[in-house]
C-alpha cells in the first residue's frame, strides 16, 4: 500500500473517534431532561436486542449453527450462568455440533 | 458508587478478550491477502479499533474504492457510537474531561454493552478502563498473530468461536430480562426493528441498528411515563 493508505488511516480513526468521544466530553457534568435521561438509560437493552438479532443466526452460512449457538447460549443464560460461561458453553455445544454432524 | 477498581474490569472484559480473538486472527489473515503488510494491518486495528468497519474497509480495499469513500463508509458506520457514548456517560462516575476522551477511544459494542449492564451504581472509571484494556489488547495483538502465522484456526472452531460475541450478548441481557418486562420490551421491539431492517435492505448495518434502538427506547420511555402518570 502507499502513502494514500496512511492519509486513510488518519481519516478512519478521527471519523471512528469523534462519535465516541463527543457525548463522553460534552455532556460530563450536564444535568439532562429527565426525559432524555430515561432514553439514555433504555439504549443499552435495547442495543442487545438489535445486536443480537437476527445477526446470531447468520454466524455462519449454515443457519443451522446460528439456530443451535443462539439455542445454547439462551438456554445456559437462564440457568443464571455467567457470561464467561455463557460464552465458552456455546462455543462448546457448536464445536461438538461441527465435529460430530458435518 | 460501585466500588470495583482495574482488576475487577480487566475480570469483566475477559469474555470480550475471548470473543475478538477469532475475529482479529481472521482480520490479519484477510488483512494479509488483501496486500497490508504486517505493519499496516497492525495499525488499522491499533488506531482505528473497530471491526466491523474494518472488515469492509478491507473488501472495499480489494475492490479499489478510494480510501475517502472509505473513511466516509467508516463514519457511517461508526456512528452508532454516539448513542451508545451519551449512555454510557449516565452509568460512568464523573470524571476529568480529558481522562473521558482518553477512555473514550476503547467504547465498542462489547465494551459499551458489558459496561452498561454492570448492576449496581455508577462505575469507577478504573474499572471501565480495566474493561477497555483487555478488549483493545485483544483485538490488537491477535490482529499481528493472524497476520504473523497467516493461517486461520481449525475450521471447526473457527465456526464454532464465531457465536463468541452474540453469546456474550446474550448472556449479559438475560439476566437484565428475569422479572422485568421493561428489559424484554426493549429488546424484543429492538431487535423485531433490526431484523425488519435487515431483511428488507432499507438501512445498512450501523444505521439500523443506530435507528432501531432509538425507536425502542423511546417509544418503552413514552409507554411507560404514561404508566407513571395514571
Amino acid at each position: 500500500m502507499g502513502a494514500w493508505y496512511w492519509w486513510m488511516i488518519i481519516g478512519m480513526a478521527v471519523v471512528t473517534y469523534l462519535p465516541r468521544a463527543i457525548p463522553l466530553t460534552f455532556l460530563e457534568g450536564r444535568e439532562l431532561p429527565p426525559a432524555i435521561q430515561n432514553v439514555l438509560r433504555n439504549i443499552p437493552y435495547a442495543v442487545l436486542g438489535a445486536l443480537i438479532f437476527p445477526a446470531i443466526f447468520f454466524v455462519q452460512e449454515n443457519v443451522w449453527f446460528g439456530i443451535i449457538g443462539a439455542t445454547a447460549a439462551f438456554g445456559i443464560a437462564f440457568t443464571g450462568a455467567n457470561v464467561m460461561t455463557v460464552v465458552l458453553g456455546s462455543i462448546a455445544v457448536l464445536a461438538v455440533y461441527s465435529v460430530w454432524f458435518l | 458508587m460501585d466500588d470495583r477498581g482495574f482488576a475487577s474490569g480487566i475480570k469483566a472484559g475477559t469474555s470480550i478478550a475471548v470473543g475478538y480473538f477469532p475475529i482479529a486472527l481472521t482480520f490479519g489473515l484477510l488483512a494479509k491477502t488483501t496486500g497490508l503488510s504486517l505493519l499496516e494491518a497492525t495499525a488499522m486495528s491499533i488506531f482505528v479499533y473497530a471491526g466491523a468497519a474494518q472488515y469492509i474497509s478491507l473488501s472495499l480495499i480489494a475492490a479499489g474504492v478510494s480510501p475517502l469513500l472509505i473513511v466516509l463508509n467508516t463514519f457511517v458506520v461508526n456512528i452508532r457510537h454516539f448513542l451508545m457514548t451519551a449512555s454510557l456517560n449516565e452509568k460512568m462516575q464523573p470524571e476529568k474531561k480529558w481522562i473521558k476522551a482518553l477512555y473514550a477511544f476503547g467504547v465498542t459494542d462489547e465494551s459499551f454493552s458489558v459496561l452498561a449492564t454492570q448492576k449496581g451504581g455508577k462505575l469507577r472509571t478504573s474499572f471501565g478502563i480495566g474493561v477497555i484494556v483487555i478488549a483493545y489488547g485483544s483485538w490488537v495483538i491477535f490482529t499481528a498473530v493472524g497476520h504473523l502465522i497467516g493461517a486461520n484456526l481449525p475450521h471447526f472452531l473457527q465456526a464454532a468461536m464465531s457465536i463468541a460475541l452474540y453469546a456474550m450478548f446474550v448472556g449479559l441481557l438475560v439476566p437484565s430480562m428475569r422479572g422485568n418486562r421493561k428489559v424484554v420490551s426493549l429488546a424484543l421491539i429492538a431487535a423485531l426493528i433490526n431484523s425488519f431492517f435487515y431483511f428488507t435492505g432499507w438501512l445498512t448495518t450501523g444505521w439500523a441498528i443506530l435507528v432501531s434502538t432509538l425507536a425502542s427506547a423511546i417509544f418503552i420511555e413514552i409507554i411507560s411515563s404514561k404508566g407513571r402518570r395514571t
